[in-house]
């Protein structure tokens, strides 16, 4: 047990590597077992994750279960590992949503069950590790990982039009990362010039001194790749072609956990390395942000599939998150960090229960929906409960993110962008209500909804406990702000020194 | 003497009965549900009436019960605590009361034509109702008052489209909360400033520093109170945003009394004086207030005249009623204000219980020109229904009189004569369309169809009980508010809320108090207005329809299809904003995403696609290809240059 204490986060990421390692023992055809074992998997990841979350000391602000060991030592490369609140709630929603996406796909995913499976635990592996490295090199590599096998995902398992979107996902994150990598090298020779030594140690690079317009250059390197992944309004096209296609549990997985690697990118290495320029350009991506609010909400509106309804009001609640960033108190920081856990928990129970329609009638088109409610009675509710969180209600989770990110954006020089972006709880509550209405409420027109079969165990199983959740964090936020707060101070104030300065 | 009562029994036993209900409802039958439903709601109500007797006949000591902390983040920081104080003991005196005759109403009302799910699924809403109200009016601070704000509006737009497989139902529900959302992103604005201002969205902080300190923050009230009003507007029905409030009778009709007449519609005039020492500082607030509160009274009572549904000219009357209690705090008179929202909660939920009792009898029929002489047939139904009515129209010594009188009187002394005028007017509409409602529902002859006749029956116990109840009340409750000129410390409602209504420093304009014989002289006109109203409704529908009616519908066709068109305010406001709306949202989507930005990334795929076919043609050696590729490139070059700058 001390030899785990020691290597939890080794543990938390490698062992649904390690599971989808022992998956390609199984025979092919076992489909039902490959599907049951990595649901088994992420479970137990999800349990050996929980000592993060019930052993992480709200009393300091470093990076805590540090790991670190040498990879490359001739160019610097090191496997150093660390959580802070940031990245240990994101985590806890990473090891949450994989076994709850994994759960719904047991009864749904048929065709090479067992690739899929494999695809997902790695997928996992990627995610965690980008959300604990603090090696570049290191988190490069976690980063790259994420991109394939959700780039299979979309693309075998997915819809009519997968090719073109697993293609546009493929390219426009390729897009950005590459740029991104450039920069990282960039860092690591200057680096290296400067004292002699490699390092891609976020440490050491952060303690680099880069002449101004240099950081902007770099600067723009990471943002655009950051920017791609929110997606930041104008770069949030791939989004809809990919969560529409996405199977189910692709989709749930890309807006709970992938997303919120770009704002976590953001926040972990763009603002520390380059602090000066991030302050410059805030108010550009604050602008952004707000753009984003109000045209992911529009655009939601004029959709006539469901998915892609969902998909353009993830563009909204994102843009809402990038305006919290872009406003830069710790008010307004700690709304948009929980807002991303709360936008995995509502998006991806939105997704999930979607996924739940489609799989009995195979269509995603909203107006072959209508008057379902009497005949799917929980399906309804949970759906309804899961608009509820996403529309921001007072007493769920996402009115307390959506709150903190407005009131601590008005008291920020930027009041302006809080009155916009608060039009987006009118907005949703349009367009999410409009959906409502037309899926499970008016008159059952179409025949075939009548015997329409209601949401199974399985399907329940994972939607409930993210509707707990939902609750949970609206009743007792402080749960995860307490374990926010000091890494949000430290956020800031490391920013805000470097700034000053570097005005001096 | 024993502890008392813990304040949040209150709210959490309608929330134990939400659960009871929705998780077992269906499964253990409809006499669990109307013993779990009904049952909570009577339990918290005498929970709630330990605490505010001690409370009225003490000293009206605030008392504060902090549960623990809600939200800390950056500077930010609001508990749980609720309040018992003057003006949360008085909403909280009729909303359990009141709520709880309504769902002992409900149970006769619903059980014999709903399924069991459906029976347990409106009383897990009603309930649900119930906890936010009163985490509503009991919260201690904005945002605990907002959790039950935007409760009730969720638990509104789930009742009116209780009937959801009506797409009327569906839409009115939809309707209802949009609109209320319109309303909250102003109170989210009003809070996002008190915050900035106060550093904190606790009653406790907020209102006495900002009495303390008036001259420091007077001029940003304005702003905050108006983004406030904005939101009340909203919950309570107001002139622009009263709209959703008629569409909302699509719900049962017990939902109507209880939510839209009887106590959420009220939130909005409970925020505002709540909130009195910030309005006060920022006269111009006030005086919107007051505007926007008589323009609503005057505008509503004009549609009821024309309406033929029985419960739209009742909807309309609680716009109008409501229009009335921001007139009196809109002029100051606050505790005028509440007093009518007090009384108001009586009468209108007396008038929309008999409405349900009938349209209960006549199987479902809510058109009065298919109604009329139900007045043997439905005698209880009716007698309640009359002293409403009066009560209502403001006839002595009704409870409506008084509290009608209370505001006309401030609206009078404080000198705005022009939103006098109006009140009265106001007021004698009312009094006629109410008499006009009773004439055709009850008067003349019956004229439903034979099936109706031989079906119509006096309503259950279970929903005449509730009828009578609150028909005594409207006799009684103006007793507590009598004006001066007719017992001198008469008016104990108003006296009861003089602690949350302190004196500020910077005194507004004293007040000049109103001589007797004006005191008495703006009785007298507004009995003889409201006698009149009564009179003419009488006389011109007594028969069951109207002659002189019809001649003035013949006479001015155009108008009166204008006010029975309820002024096509939802044609313009479809043609002003949804249908732009609309449009812009098709436009953002078709050419700005897949035309613009997608347009320009396939053209650099193009380039990229075509740069490579280039290449392969520069293998070739062939002079006439390089030709060719240049040209090409040229072609390339041009299609992106435009793509981008397009």
């Amino acid at each position: 047990m001390d030899a785990l204490q020691g290597h939890l986060l080794t543990a938390v990421i490698f062992l649904p590597a390690a599971g989808a390692v022992l998956l390609l023992l199984f025979p092919e055809s076992a489909s039902k077992a490959a599907k049951w074992f990595a649901f088994g998997v992420s479970v137990l990841n999800f349990a050996v994750s929980i000592p993060l979350w019930t052993r992480f000391d709200i009393s300091t602000s470093g990076f805590q279960f540090v790991e670190k060991a040498d990879w490359v030592p001739s160019i610097g490369v090191s496997y150093a590992l660390g959580i802070d609140g940031i990245s240990l709630v994101l985590i806890l929603l990473t090891t949450l949503l994989t076994p709850v996406s994994l759960l719904f796909s047991v009864s749904h995913v048929e065709k090479s069950a067992r690739a899929f499976s494999i695809s997902f635990l790695l997928l996992e592996t990627g995610m965690i590790g980008s959300l604990a490295a603090l090696d570049l090199a290191l988190f490069y590599v976690f980063w790259e990982v994420m991109l394939v096998p959700m780039y299979f995902i979309i693309g075998i398992w997915g819809g009519a039009r997968r090719i073109y979107a697993a293609m546009k996902f493929f390219l426009f994150t390729m897009a950005g990362s590459l740029l991104m990598f450039l920069a990282i090298l960039y860092l690591a020779v200057n680096h290296h010039s400067a004292t002699g030594n490699w390092s891609f140690l976020l440490a050491d690079l952060t303690r680099l001194d880069l002449a101004p317009s240099t950081q902007s250059f770099l600067f723009f390197a990471f943002a655009l790749a950051f920017a791609i992944k929110v997606p930041v309004f104008p770069l949030h096209t791939w989004l809809p072609d990919a969560h529409t296609e996405a199977p189910t549990a692709g989709s749930i997985i890309l807006a709970g956990v992938l997303l919120k690697l770009g704002v976590y990118g953001y926040l972990r290495f763009a603002l520390p390395l380059f602090p000066e320029a991030a302050m410059r350009y805030a108010p550009w991506l604050g602008v952004l942000g707000v753009i984003g609010v109000i045209y992911g909400a529009m655009v939601a509106y004029a959709q006539k599939d469901m998915k892609r309804l969902v998909a353009y009001s993830s563009v909204s609640h994102l843009g809402l998150v990038v305006v919290g960033v872009g406003a830069f108190t710790a008010t307004a920081l700690s709304g948009a960090v929980l807002q991303m856990v709360n936008h995995g928990l509502s998006t991806g129970a939105l997704f999930l229960l979607v996924g739940v329609l489609y799989e009995r009638r195979h269509t995603r088109e909203i107006s072959a929906y209508g008057g379902i409610a009497g005949v799917v009675p929980v399906t309804t509710a949970l759906f309804l409960v899961a608009t509820l969180s996403s529309i921001g209600l007072p007493g769920l989770n996402g009115f307390v993110g959506e709150f903190l990110v407005l009131v601590g954006t008005w008291s920020s020089a930027h009041r302006w962008w809080a009155v916009a972006a608060a039009t987006g709880v009118i907005l949703s509550a349009v367009y999410m209500l409009s959906l409502v209405q037309r899926v499970f409420w008016n008159p059952l027109v179409h025949d075939e909804n009548r015997s329409l079969p209601e949401i199974r165990k399985t399907e329940f199983v994972a939607a409930a406990v993210l509707v707990v959740l939902m609750v949970w964090i609206g009743v007792r936020p402080n749960d995860v702000l307490s374990r926010l707060a000091p890494s949000i101070d430290a956020v800031q104030k490391t920013v805000l020194q470097k700034q000053a300065m570097a005005a001096k | 003497m024993s502890s008392p009562l813990s304040l949040w029994l209150i709210p959490a036993l309608p929330l134990l009965g939400f659960l009871a209900c929705l998780l077992l409802g269906k499964k253990l039958g409809k006499s669990f549900v109307s013993i779990a439903g009904a049952g909570s709601v009577g339990l918290a109500t005498i929970v709630a009436y330990s605490r505010l007797i001690p409370f009225f006949s003490g000293g009206h000591a605030p008392v504060v019960e902090r549960l623990g902390p809600w939200i800390t983040a950056g500077n930010f920081a609001a508990d749980f605590a609720l309040r018992l104080d003057s003006l949360s003991a008085v909403m909280t005196s009729f909303v359990t009361f009141v709520g709880f005759l309504i769902h002992v109403y409900s149970i006769g009302y619903m059980r014999h034509d709903e399924t069991e799910a459906g029976y347990a699924r409106y009383f897990s809403y009603l309930n649900l109702f119930m906890f936010s109200m009163l985490i509503l009016v009991l919260g201690n601070n904005f945002l605990l008052m907002f959790v039950g704000w935007e409760g009730v509006g969720l638990c509104s737009y789930l009742l009116i489209g209780y009937y959801y497989e009506r797409e009327y139902a569906a839409s009115a529900g939809k309707k209802a909360f949009v609109v209320n959302r319109i309303g909250d992103f102003g109170f989210l604005l009003g809070m996002f400033g008190l915050f900035t201002l106060f550093g904190s969205l606790d009653f406790d902080r907020v209102f006495p520093a900002a009495a303390a300190d008036p001259g420091r923050y007077a001029p940003a009230l304005t702003v905050v109170c108006i983004c406030l009003f904005v939101g009340a507007v909203g919950k309570s029905a107001q002139v622009p945003l009263y709209v959703w409030l008629p569409d909302a009778m699509a719900g049962p009709t017990p939902v109507s009394a209880l939510i839209h007449a009887a106590t959420m519609v009220t939130a909005g005039v409970y925020m505002v004086t709540r909130c009195n020492v910030l309005f006060r500082l920022a006269p111009e607030a006030m005086a919107a207030v007051a505007v926007v509160g008589g323009v609503t009274a005057i505008f509503a009572a004009i549609i009821a005249v024309a309406q033929n549904d029985i419960k739209k000219v009742l909807a309309y009357s609680t716009v109008s009623q409501l229009g009335y209690m921001f007139l009196a705090c809109g002029v100051g008179a606050y505790a005028a204000g509440m007093f009518h929202v007090f009384t108001h909660a009586f009468f209108k939920a007396c008038l929309f219980l008999g409405s349900g009792a009938v349209i209960h009898a006549m199987g479902g029929e809510q058109d009065m020109r298919r109604m009329g002489g139900l007045r043997p047939k439905l005698p209880i139904t009716y007698w309640t229904f009359l002293i409403a009515t009066l009560a209502l129209a403001g006839v002595p010594p009704l409870a409506g009189f008084f509290s009608k009188d209370a505001i006309l009187a401030s609206v009078f002394e404080d000198g705005r004569y022009i939103l006098f005028g109006i009140g009265l007017l106001t007021a004698g509409l009312t009094a006629f369309y109410m008499m006009r409602l009773v004439s055709l529902t009850f008067g003349g002859d019956f004229r439903g169809t034979h099936e109706q006749e031989h079906h119509v029956h006096e309503a259950p116990p279970t929903m005449t009980m509730p009828l009578v109840i609150l028909a005594a009340l409207s006799i009684v409750a103006g007793f507590l508010g009598l004006p001066k000129v007719l017992a001198e410390n008469g008016n104990r409602f108003a006296a009861v809320l003089e602690p949350i209504l302190p004196k500020l420093p910077a005194a507004e304009s004293a007040a000049h108090e109103l001589s007797h014989s004006t005191e008495w002289a703006l009785i007298g006109a507004s009995v003889v207005v409201a006698l009149a109203g009564l009179l003419i409704g009488w006389t011109w529908y007594a028969k069951g329809k109207g002659a002189v009616p019809d001649r003035i519908a013949a006479a001015w066709p155009g108008l009166y299809a204008l006010v029975a068109d309820k002024f096509r305010v939802d044609e313009l406001y479809d043609f002003l904003i949804v249908r732009p709306f609309q449009w812009l949202a098709r436009m953002l989507w078709k050419v700005v995403d897949v035309l613009i930005i997608d347009g320009v990334l396939n053209a650099a795929a193009f380039f990229v696609e075509l740069a490579g076919d280039l290449l392969r043609f520069l293998q070739t050696g062939n002079v006439r290809n390089y030709a060719l590729s240049l040209f090409l490139g040229l072609v390339g070059l041009v299609v992106l240059v435009i793509g981008f700058a397009w």
